[in-house]
């Protein structure tokens, strides 16, 4: 079934972006992770404008992190106020990242900045999470989990405004909370994603928060940002279809379900690796297009009468 | 040059002569005026056909809305390629195809061709002011070539020379094939009647194409009240995540 993307202005097979969702929803399932950095890449390889691409995908991720973090707020695992502080400078960030979109795009630079972002940003993650992974998962095979240190002082602990935050039981300056939610920020405006795969990092190994906060309070911050950077990019740049963004949302949330059945029958140092596998290949695809000739070295762009 | 033009001046001189003396009738129309892209747009077909009193040759352009467009060359840079360099045109067409009953080469000469603006290679794509001015004449015409290699890959200039059908030696018709990607707006379509290796008789008809229906309603609701669709988009977002969240939760 072909359907007429208003927005995008193509057709797009129905079916196919059903699919997508489905695929993207199983693995965001079953890894835990919004899915973003899978669904952008894949939106302009079926020949979304990268522009649209980016601005649909938050919308829907608008939804996805909604109906994620329910199951966690329920169970009380979101540290409301460490969120809100995430989200003033997630916020910033967004804003940052729709100006600085608008520029690029203006330059002709958009699209070599998106997939930069991802090889880097992708790549680096990715790389680590495999090396993390692989290590775990030899360090089970010959003996027990070793113990970590409780506390580790590093360089984020020196800086100015300290602030308490009672539900994750933490002391520590609200510049922290607040300097990873404005890089989050960027990369929703720029790649199209939520960020989660960077952030639950940052918040276990930089601020020190409770595991089991994670995971809610990155999404609870999610909601914001991607609500934040539809708005801008619907207002400023027309980007938003909401038409693709209701087929993401569909096939998504369906996948979801049987991603996170799967997910439970699994290890999670062997999730772990998989997803690290999934990341690594998503930057190697897009550092390989980068680095190899083109077919076509020109490329138009049609500018809107205004 | 010059000579051309004193042969072109002479030529339309005669061609007014002979107008005067039998007016060249030629009537076409096409089976729409309107074409609609609803949300099951893929594409559609549009049938000129026409008629001429005196035989002769005819050539059908059809030419959509004009707009700037940039044409960016990348180049290898530490590794990777970026886009460097860049050239813009003025006025080119979203979408341009060309029919005749007969190859180019034995319909029109080609001055001609060029005056009507006939063919991919003759339509006349200008570069912004100051290019023109600063770069040589080969690297204008690779970027020209590259500009519409880009619009052949999109098929919005078919690569195709369509053909014009005659039904006895008065009636004529071809077909017009739009894709899923057409540029919305007013399209021109030109009909010349051809005698001798001139144009001595042309029509032009205009053809609208727009956006009608649901996926008309979203368009102008996105570009006009901007701030309110995304306000719409994030809340039916909230909501379609909530209902996701609880249907999902029984299950």
């Amino acid at each position: 079934m072909q359907v007429y993307l208003p927005i995008a202005e193509m057709t797009v097979n129905a079916v196919l972006v059903l699919a997508m969702g489905g695929l993207v929803g199983f693995l965001s399932g079953l890894f835990g992770v919004g899915g973003g950095f899978l669904m952008t890449p894949l939106l302009i390889f079926i020949g979304v404008p990268p522009a649209v691409a980016v601005g649909t995908q938050a919308n829907q991720l608008v939804a996805a992190s909604v109906s994620g973090v329910l199951a966690h707020w329920r169970r009380q695992n979101v540290d409301v106020k460490m969120g809100v502080v995430m989200m003033i400078g997630g916020n910033v960030g967004t804003a940052l990242g729709v100006w600085l979109f608008g520029i690029l795009q203006d330059l002709g630079q958009i699209d070599v900045v998106i997939s930069l972002f991802y090889v880097v940003i992708l790549g680096s993650v990715g790389g680590l999470m495999l090396v993390e992974s692989a290590r775990a998962l030899w360090r089970v095979r010959r003996a027990g989990p070793s113990r970590r240190k409780l506390h580790q002082h590093i360089w984020i602990h020196g800086l100015p405004f300290k602030m308490r935050f009672p539900r994750s039981k933490l002391y520590v300056s609200a510049l922290a909370p607040l300097g990873i939610g404005v890089v989050g920020g960027v990369l929703v405006a720029i790649m199209g994603i939520g960020g989660g795969f960077l952030l639950v990092p940052a918040m276990i190994y930089l601020l020190g928060m409770p595991t089991a906060l994670v995971a809610g309070t990155s999404l609870f911050q999610i909601i914001f940002t991607t609500a934040t950077a539809t708005l801008l990019q619907a207002a400023t740049n027309h980007t938003v279809d909401v038409l693709l963004a209701l087929l993401l949302l569909v096939g998504g949330v369906i996948g979801a379900q049987f991603g996170t059945r799967v997910s439970s029958r699994l290890r999670g140092e062997w999730v772990r690796l998989l997803l690290a596998l999934v990341v690594v290949a998503v930057a190697g695809k897009l550092a390989v297009d980068m680095i190899l000739t083109p077919d076509d070295l020109y490329s138009i762009t049609t500018r809107e009468p205004s | 040059m010059r000579r051309w033009a004193v042969a072109s001046m002479v030529a339309v001189g005669v061609m007014l002569a002979g107008w005067m003396a039998r007016a060249e009738t030629l009537v076409a129309d096409l089976s729409s005026h309107l074409i609609a892209i609803t949300t099951g747009f893929t594409g559609t077909e549009v049938v000129l056909f026409g008629a001429v009193e005196q035989p002769g040759d005819i050539a059908v352009v059809v030419t959509g809305p004009r707009a700037d467009v940039v044409v960016r060359r990348k180049a290898r840079t530490v590794g990777i390629w970026l886009n460097r360099d860049s050239l813009a045109f003025q006025q080119v067409p979203g979408f341009y195809m060309l029919a005749t009953n007969r190859p180019l080469d034995r319909l029109l000469p080609e001055p001609v061709l060029e005056r009507h603006e006939i063919g991919l290679n003759n339509m006349a794509l200008v570069p912004s002011h100051k290019a023109t001015l600063e770069r040589p004449g080969a690297e204008i015409a690779e970027y020209r070539e590259a500009l519409i290699r880009n619009k052949q890959k999109l098929e919005l200039y078919p690569t195709a020379l369509g053909q014009v059908a005659f039904l006895g030696q008065h009636l004529f018709r071809t077909n017009v094939y739009f894709p899923a990607n057409v540029p919305t707006g007013v399209y021109t379509v030109s009909v010349y009647l051809i005698r001798d290796g001139d144009v001595v008789s042309a029509q032009t008809t205009p053809l609208v194409v727009s956006k009608v229906g649901f996926s008309a309603e979203i368009f102008e609701f996105a570009q006009r009240q901007s701030l309110v669709y995304g306000l719409a988009a994030v809340m039916g977002a909230i909501t379609a995540g909530w209902l996701a969240g609880a249907v999902f939760r029984r299950v």
